[in-house]
């Protein structure tokens, strides 16, 4: 999903001119440069602020207010581990604990290859499946902990 | 003659393979040479079932479920296109007693039509609201809505029709329509069901509400979690406009109405409608004081309705079968339908919708067939994070928006999430915290400060540190927190924390357990880990 190929100054400028006349274009351009470089990189900030006539701090700080915004490149994969109560109450905490022990990592976190990151998240709308995850953009319900196994090799060896 | 099979796009449906099935049903429609298509619908909403594939025959659609893609062969060889027997059979779709008793208004086509064929829509009653719509004046429509009865579905119950006639009532150059799509609340998945399943149902009620109150612009604020509901809604959107639904000349009328979908970026606190508001126009998701109302002085500083997308793809029904078709349905202040999201550990986890007034009892028993585990109900939380924990004894509350207040409860956007026997309300009470904790926009000092020292003080009451003194500073501590926030996050996260001491009393006074037995959460050390 994130492509984390790095920030370019030409390849986020152009991204933002593209949204810039939008109104209220803030999100709309956040959301594109994390889509082309996998985080919002601290050198976006000034040409930003500059594009839409704001200060550096409130656009760092509409970066910083949101979950979605990362500040650092992500993983290849972006594990996504749902622990809204629906899901606690299938069994996700169990799910989730087995998940960051077979990683090597606490939610929040990247693995040390930069093969995963994993985050939780409060709710992705499945839950009548629960325990559901999101996989780089794709939802997967009633999550055990061998389901969750199966993804993250399914996703190793396509990576 | 050709044949149909229907296999869901809805997102929960492809989260269990529905995509598998679909490609296994494409490949042996090409295999066989058959003379076959498989539509994407929505889904019926009967979770447990998906992937359910239907096919049309002349007695109506039949259902096979749950379907994997594996077992694709086997039913083509069994002649499922024929409606044969099977194991998987389950007979004709709307005779399944689940759907049977439902009374589908907001829901009529979902699962059922194509969501992105117009042609589809219009056929199954589509944009009839608006037709009538166009013949009224914009106080008659707004009139309508106020006589249907139709309350805020997104949580608040506030009835439409006042927000909109304030709206109207407002001289302003420009005003606007935002539909709040922040479904954030766990158990709840009605409003991605429809925007997934029956996009045009919402872009018609949002034409409607444009044109109600004097409003050219639309915008529909979605949760960036559901990226599938948002590319589904895209497409809708441009079809809408190809098709002159959307645009300068909306169905010909000489209207105006443009809509435009946003993402969120993972903030729970911008399902309130200020914060929603700061949200859109760029700014932090800061709720802002009120009044002046949204609907005085909304997005941009002009007047806007702000309506959940329930509340919206209503709008259509009400219009086009007159307001007292609607609130003939029923019970009290509560009229109309509510959409019931059964959720968590239960069996038969799905939508129903219905009257309101059904009890909490017979919506998880009588649909949801109790537990999913077996084990018995111990605790149910309806209404999201900030709703109540009812034990046992309050199951033959009626879902009502004043039951559900007399009993210190919040029947919210619907949703109803399940827990067994195995469930700790300390733990829950603690989790409320946590998550104020971690989605306060940080406004009020209450709500901010106060939710970490609640996580704080329950570990103590947990590990049985002066559990009486502390269990009375939680109480003292939930009145601040009810009194002195804005909005509804930190006012009523006290409701699951209270509701949890008051109805299950003995998960806060177990012995204290060794330290390194309990293990909350392994985040306690800090809230920026997510």
């Amino acid at each position: 999903m994130s492509t984390s190929q790095g920030w370019d100054a030409d390849r986020g400028l152009a991204r933002i001119q593209e949204l810039e006349r939008l109104p209220g274009a803030l999100l709309p351009i956040l959301h594109a440069l994390q889509d082309e470089f996998g985080y919002v990189d601290k050198a976006a900030i000034p040409l930003v602020a500059s594009a839409l006539n704001l200060s550096h701090a409130e656009v760092h700080g509409v970066v910083s207010f949101y979950h979605d915004f990362r500040h650092d490149p992500a993983g290849r994969h972006v594990l996504k581990l749902c622990r809204a109560e629906a899901c606690q109450s299938m069994g996700c905490e169990k799910m989730i604990r087995h998940v960051e022990n077979r990683l090597g990592v606490k939610l929040g976190a990247t693995t040390e290859d930069r093969s995963f990151t994993v985050e939780a998240v409060y709710c992705l709308g499945n839950c009548a499946l629960s325990p559901a995850v999101m996989l780089d953009g794709k939802l997967y319900g009633r999550v055990s902990s061998d389901v969750a196994d199966f993804l993250i090799d399914d996703a190793k060896r396509h990576s | 003659m050709s044949s149909k099979i229907y296999v869901p796009g809805d997102a929960a449906a492809l989260s269990v393979g529905a995509e598998a099935v679909a490609k296994a049903m494409a490949e042996q429609i090409a295999y066989r040479r058959l003379d076959a298509s498989v539509v994407r619908n929505g889904s019926r909403g009967m979770f447990w079932l998906e992937p359910l594939v239907e096919i049309e025959t002349s007695r109506g659609r039949i259902a096979y479920g749950p379907v994997t893609a594996e077992q694709v062969p086997g039913l083509f060889d069994a002649g499922f296109l024929d409606a044969k027997p099977h194991r998987l059979h389950l007979g004709v779709t709307e005779e399944i007693p689940y759907l049977k008793k439902q009374e589908r208004l907001t829901f009529a086509r979902c699962g059922i039509t194509d969501p992105l064929s117009l042609s589809d829509y219009v056929g199954h009653g589509g944009y009839r609201g608006l037709e009538r719509a166009l013949t009224l004046t914009p106080q008659a429509i707004v009139e309508e809505v106020t006589n249907s009865g139709l309350r805020g579905r997104g949580g608040a119950g506030f009835p439409t029709g006042i927000k909109w006639r304030t709206v109207l009532n407002t001289a302003a150059d420009q005003k606007y329509i935002v539909c709040n799509a922040d479904e954030g609340d766990s158990g709840t998945y009605a409003d991605r069901m429809i925007m997934e399943g029956d996009p045009f149902v919402l872009i018609e009620g949002m034409t409607i509400a444009g044109f109600a109150v004097g409003a050219t612009s639309g915008y529909i604020y979605l949760r960036s979690e559901y990226p599938h509901a948002f590319r589904q809604l895209q497409r809708a959107i441009a079809i809408a406009y190809d098709k002159g639904y959307l645009g300068e000349n909306v169905a010909g009328s000489g209207k105006r109405f443009d809509l435009e979908p946003r993402m969120g970026a993972g903030a729970y606190i911008c399902g309130e409608e200020t914060s929603l508001l700061e949200s859109l126009e760029g700014k932090r998701g800061q709720i802002r004081f009120k009044p002046p109302l949204p609907a005085i002085k909304g997005l941009f500083g002009q007047p806007t309705v702000v309506n959940n997308v329930i509340s919206l793809a209503t709008v259509p029904i009400i219009l086009d079968k007159g307001a007292h078709y609607y609130r003939d349905f029923g019970m009290g202040k509560s009229r109309g339908t509510l959409t019931i999201q059964l959720a968590g550990n239960i069996k038969y986890g799905g939508l129903v919708e219905k009257a309101f007034g059904l009890t909490l009892r017979e919506a998880i028993y009588d649909f949801g067939g109790g537990t999913a585990s077996g084990r018995p109900l111990r605790a149910v939380q309806a209404g999201g994070p900030l709703g109540a924990y009812f034990p046992e004894s309050l199951l033959d509350t009626p879902l009502d928006y004043e039951a559900f207040a007399e009993r210190k409860g919040m029947l919210g956007h619907g949703g109803i999430v399940v827990f067994d026997d195995t469930v700790d309300l300390a733990h829950q009470a603690r989790f409320a915290m946590e998550f104020c904790a971690v989605e306060s926009c940080g406004k009020c000092t209450p709500c901010r400060v106060g939710s970490t020292r609640g996580v704080e003080v329950i570990d103590k009451i947990v590990a049985n540190q002066d559990r009486v003194k502390n269990l009375e500073l939680l109480g003292d501590l939930c009145e601040v927190l009810t009194d002195g926030s804005l909005c509804a996050l930190g006012g009523l996260i006290p409701f699951p924390v209270q509701s949890a001491i008051r109805h299950f009393p003995e998960d806060f006074d177990k012995p204290a357990p060794p330290p390194s037995a309990y293990r909350p959460n392994q985040t306690q050390e800090t809230q920026s880990w997510r």
